[in-house]
């Protein structure tokens, strides 16, 4: 593997991340509990847009084929696709929403205010701006978590539910490849040993005080750096890939 | 060939009567949004800089640029767009807060890099300028504004968030 395939790698991983869970988020549109939070999710969802296009923009340009963002999140299928799993899953209830964007987010912060420092300026740059926008959205999700966690029997049994199901599938946030460690070792991606170090202490804090319990790191979900993913991604592909792939080119 | 008929000035110039497209009081220059002009044998490029990345108006900001230095006679123009440094709500000038507060919308208090984004600052209302309001959603119609009311004069207001 050369530096410019695992750059490429890296790049899809997180701008996939970003595009997948941005679509799971877009799904509570006019569905969500209530208004305030139907306008907050939805507004994470265009955040993630954003730094997907940047990312996939990025990747096109390392690539160096003269694939754009769109081509790339459009003409990809489930097996190009390196997001990792729990961003793939369905939204379940809110708590399970809730869950899932407190995992995803602490792991962002510390992983983009890691990259702030890669010695790619493309990279830092984006991570830069990435930072700020997740740090609202941690901010969301922790406190959702605070008030469900330690609300009433029943928020605190279902935030407990999704936690624990959701539990399995943060081992693989974490992971490195021959990617990873190539990117590392120049100085371009981050040391996942402290960012997982950062993240659990983050989350443990935050469920101590919302009265749940955490789960024992028992089996882990693997399989998305290989492009191996749950049967839900390629029902997300079918559907927002169906334009493109039913009328190739297709602009407006 | 082009003919580098306007300078960095002019062309400047141009640009900053363009508006915000989503807060048309205030230029996408007052902004802070517009990075740098240059010009090459290629023609014109405008470096701007998102204010966040998923920003919509990111597209109708590039049309608006292109038609409009079209229309002044300057061309060809192409518009890149830069995350280095990020845009932070201090890059707006004091002059475009002013008019935010004017146009009914709480200007940034500063560009809040604490941890504590959802602390609880005192947002002055910006139509009677009382303290006594709440915040009611975290985030609005764009993702730059959060929902707040104002106790003394009971209106709703927009606030732009610091970033």
């Amino acid at each position: 593997m050369t530096e410019q395939q695992a750059l490429y790698k890296y790049c899809l991983r997180m701008g996939d991340d970003a595009l997948i869970h941005s679509y799971r988020l877009s799904e509570w549109c006019s569905n969500a509990p209530i208004l305030e939070e139907d306008l907050a999710l939805t507004n994470f969802s265009l955040d993630m847009i954003g730094r997907a296009q940047a990312l996939l923009t990025y990747a096109g340009k390392i690539e160096g084929n003269g694939k754009t963002d769109d081509d790339l999140a459009y003409r990809r299928g489930e097996r190009e696709y390196y997001n990792h799993l729990v961003m793939e899953l369905p939204n379940g209830d809110f708590a399970y929403t809730i869950a899932r964007l407190l995992f995803t987010s602490v792991f962002e912060y510390y992983f983009f205010s890691e990259l702030t420092h890669s010695v790619d300026t493309s990279l830092s740059a984006i991570a830069a701006k990435t930072v700020k926008e997740v740090r609202y959205h941690m901010a969301h999700a922790t406190d959702w978590m605070l008030r469900l966690g330690d609300g009433t029997e029943e928020s605190h049994y279902r935030m407990q539910k999704a936690v624990n199901a959701l539990w399995a599938y943060t081992g693989e946030l974490f992971e490195t490849d021959e990617a990873t460690a190539l990117l590392e070792d120049k100085n371009v991606a981050v040391d996942m040993a402290v960012i997982k170090k950062k993240w659990k202490e983050e989350i443990e804090s935050v469920m101590k005080e919302a009265q749940l319990e955490v789960p024992e790191d028992v089996y882990m979900q693997t399989g998305s750096s290989k492009g191996v993913h749950t049967e839900h991604l390629g029902h997300i592909l079918s559907e927002m890939q169906y334009l493109q792939r039913a009328y190739p080119d297709a602009i407006w | 060939m082009v003919i580098r008929a306007h300078t960095k000035e002019e062309v400047f110039k141009i640009l900053s009567v363009i508006p915000d497209p989503e807060i048309p009081v205030v230029s996408i220059e007052e902004m802070g949004m517009l990075r740098d002009v240059l010009i090459t044998d290629k023609g014109y490029e405008v470096i701007l800089t998102p204010t966040y990345t998923g920003c919509p108006a990111m597209g109708i900001i590039e049309q608006d640029i292109k038609m409009t230095l079209n229309a002044n006679g300057v061309s060809p123009v192409t518009v890149k767009l830069v995350y280095d440094p990020a845009w932070t709500t201090d890059s707006m000038s004091d002059q475009a807060k002013e008019k935010l507060r004017v146009y009914g919308i709480a200007p940034p208090l500063h560009s809040s890099c604490n941890q504590d984004i959802f602390s609880h600052n005192i947002i002055r209302c910006p139509h009677c300028g009382s303290s006594d309001t709440v915040m009611q959603s975290r985030f609005g119609a764009t993702a730059c504004k959060a929902l707040y009311k104002c106790n003394d004069c009971k209106e709703p207001f927009e606030y732009f968030k610091c970033h």
